[in-house]
């Protein structure tokens, strides 16, 4: 492979499919130029959205997709993130300093937890850890509900980010009015597309291979001499650390924080099925299955609104196509992806185009065994 | 046979460690110490009562939420993470069916109203076992086998139950009222027992008792635990190990609907949440109950049940927690649960 910066940017992990790649990288071209391409707020919003949730993502999928465990406390690492930015902001107020502080309180916070969740519970069965990850996801969302003197309860607390990222503020450059918004836009899309790669770097290096090991066979990795263990707690750590970075990132976002949008296991469930959608395993593909699933949110309830308006009034079908019903279609859209894309969006396009170079070279397949 | 004795003749005598992680005897001694230190902690005998009582009567309809999951568990080695919504579906159920079985109960009659209270009951679990007979037949089915695929597809069945009781239902709050005759409280001497929480425990030790029968003295109870130990050699003896699998999972469901409709009676006020809200409590039951064991879940459940209630009692804020800490000091101490019948680890 001819060596030079992009192929290093990417750690040489190619998107392996020319639809997976123009994908990824439109994706990327849209959300620099939306101020551009897509005047508004709420698409700005939308794109904003879309950023925080693919480093969320993108950081569940080195758990999920390349280590093989299933935690469902994602949630409350980012809330972790969300709720050290608000708390901090509000009690110290607004300032730059403050922000970098609580920042990197909310990861070293998120980082302990995980490795406190993982050291003692990582013993236990999959299937018993995805449930115990749940029990802690609930209970903090609970906690957090009730520390209300602290946290605002249930109603969730608003604060002020500093000036220049406060939606409120704006400038003028080369007689340009950018507002503060925007900025704060760009500086959320920044970290994005630097977690992205250095996700991508992670998963490639040693490190990411022998993750790869522990996931597909874990004896065999053992005996191979990987600390397996200890290896899952530094995966666990830095994945949650990853999530909170998202989690502080969002929240001066909204400059809003409550425990349904940032604690909830729902939105657990939302970012399983924005990596399964996506394709796990691949980081790119968690990107897609990102964007798809934020830009269905937004626009399938819209959609279904217009589409029951349309047909005429039967009872039940109507309710069937209730716009707060969109989860139902969403839940179906998910099964049936499970169904017939086992692999997602990613491993599709690229089971393709194995199946057509396996063509081209009159070989057969060869299938490799997870 | 070798090998046992010559591990026995290694073996030094009996340590407290080898106590501990070996006899069940202790995990069965566990409720009691729990109420025993509770009583010595609170001090008051009519509060430790009435503490106790209600404790238990959430442990049994915890218990006859997550028995049916436990068994399901146990024999298909499915987790179904829907299982929940067979409770949300057992109490919305038995709201409408009350509203319907109104004008049946005069209002002074415990007779006609516990007679209510079984059609109601028998209705309910044939419609949620029924609707447990096509989740089965849709979700679980084309998942068999794989862990990771399981927990998706359900989930995603989760996601649909929910908001098809939301589509029959409505978004707004149900209401569900007990019969008149269950309402209120016994007053003897100094203590309080709500009547209700009366009825919870004795359906849930009726339940027990029931299962406990089916599984022991039955020669289907005798497959399922065959299949719950060693499903390969059931099948090698030549049982239709599917079919065992899917009368499970009905009966599963079904009591998972029975669950919803003693919990739903017990709320008396019913969202389309119920059943995610005690999903996180049906899983702590199991996993410090075992999987796979009866026995264990009803331990699991008495244990969650009544510590909830005490340290709500003591720490208002602290209910849920508790329970995380209790599954994980389960946990430390038994990483499989507490009566583990089942074979992988």
């Amino acid at each position: 492979m001819k060596d030079n910066f992009w192929l290093r940017l990417v750690s040489y992990d190619l998107p392996r499919s020319a639809v997976l790649g123009l994908l990824v990288v439109g994706i990327a071209i849209c959300l620099l130029f939306v101020p551009v391409l897509f005047p508004g707020a709420r698409s700005l919003d939308t794109s904003a959205r879309i950023c925080g949730f693919i480093i969320v993502a993108v950081s569940y999928d080195i758990l999920f997709g390349y280590t093989g465990i299933i935690t469902l406390c994602h949630i409350t690492f980012f809330g972790i993130g969300a709720y050290a930015a608000a708390i901090s902001l509000a009690q110290f107020g607004p300032g730059w300093g403050v922000l970098l502080l609580a920042t990197a309180a909310g990861i070293c916070t998120a980082v302990l937890l995980a490795t406190l969740i993982s050291v003692f519970a990582l013993r236990i069965r999959t299937l018993f850890f995805a449930m115990f990850t749940l029990a802690v996801a609930k209970s903090c969302e609970i906690l957090m509900s009730q520390l209300s003197r602290f946290s605002g309860g249930d109603d969730g607390m608003t604060f002020i980010p500093p000036a220049a990222i406060a939606p409120s503020t704006t400038f003028e450059v080369f007689g340009l009015r950018i507002g503060g918004a925007t900025l704060c836009y760009y500086l959320i899309y920044a970290l994005t597309v630097i977690v992205f790669l250095a996700v991508l770097r992670l998963v490639n290096s040693p490190f990411g291979k022998s993750l790869q090991a522990i996931r597909d066979n874990e004896l065999r990795a053992a005996a191979l001499g990987i600390p397996t263990q200890r290896y899952r707690v530094v995966a666990m750590a830095i994945s949650a650390g990853l999530a909170a970075l998202g989690g502080s990132l969002l929240s001066l976002w909204w400059t809003y924080v409550n425990p349904a949008t940032t604690l909830s296991p729902n939105i657990m469930i939302d970012i399983l099925l924005m990596v399964v959608i996506g394709g796990s395993g691949t980081i790119y593909g968690p990107v897609v299955g990102v964007t798809v699933f934020v830009i269905a949110m937004n626009y399938l309830s819209e959609g279904l609104e217009s589409l029951s308006d349309s047909i005429p009034h039967i009872p039940f079908v109507a309710d069937l196509l209730n716009a707060e019903r969109w989860q139902l279609w969403l839940g179906l859209l998910f099964v049936l992806t499970l169904y017939y894309f086992p692999t997602g969006i990613a491993g599709h396009l690229r089971g393709k185009k194995r199946e057509r170079q396996a063509k081209l070279a009159s070989l057969p397949e060869v299938t490799v065994t997870r | 046979m070798g090998v046992s004795t010559a591990a026995a003749a290694d073996r030094p005598g009996p340590t407290l460690r080898s106590v501990l992680m070996q006899h069940d005897t202790i995990a069965y001694l566990l409720v009691p110490a729990i109420a025993l230190l509770a009583l010595l902690l609170i001090r008051s005998m009519p509060v430790w009562l009435t503490l106790t009582l209600s404790g238990l009567a959430m442990g049994m309809m915890l218990y006859v939420m997550a028995s049916g999951l436990t068994l399901i568990f146990g024999l298909m080695d499915v987790l179904n993470l829907a299982h929940s919504s067979f409770v949300t579906v057992g109490a919305f159920l038995t709201a409408t069916l009350m509203a319907k079985a109104h004008g049946l109960m005069p209002g002074d009659s415990l007779l006609a109203d516990v007679g209510v209270l079984l059609v109601v009951a028998v209705l309910v679990m044939t419609a949620t076992g029924l609707i447990g007979l096509v989740f089965e037949r849709l979700f679980i089915k084309p998942a068999y086998g794989s862990h990771n695929k399981q927990l998706l597809v359900t989930m995603g069945g989760l996601i649909i139950m929910e908001q098809l009781v939301l589509v029959f239902w409505g978004a707004k709050e149900v209401s569900l009222s007990r019969p008149a005759s269950l309402q209120g409280s016994l007053v003897v001497g100094n203590f309080v027992f709500e009547k209700y929480r009366l009825v919870a425990v004795v359906s849930g030790l009726v339940v027990f008792g029931v299962m406990r029968l089916v599984l022991r003295r039955t020669k289907f109870g005798l497959l399922v635990r065959a299949g719950v130990e060693n499903p390969e050699m059931v099948r090698a003896f030549g049982y239709h190990a599917r079919r065992i699998s899917v009368i499970v999972f009905a009966v599963g469901s079904a009591l998972a609907g029975l669950g919803g409709m003693l919990w739903g009676l017990y709320l008396e006020l019913l969202n389309s949440q119920v059943g995610m809200d005690v999903l996180v409590l049906i899983f702590s039951v199991i996993i410090i109950g075992g999987l796979g064991s009866i026995e264990g879940c009803l331990i699991g459940a008495l244990l969650i049940g009544l510590t909830n209630v005490y340290v709500s009692y003591a720490l208002p804020k602290g209910a849920l927690v508790s329970s995380v800490v209790v599954m994980a000091i389960v946990l430390l101490w038994r990483n499989r649960g507490l009566l583990p019948v089942t074979r992988s680890p």
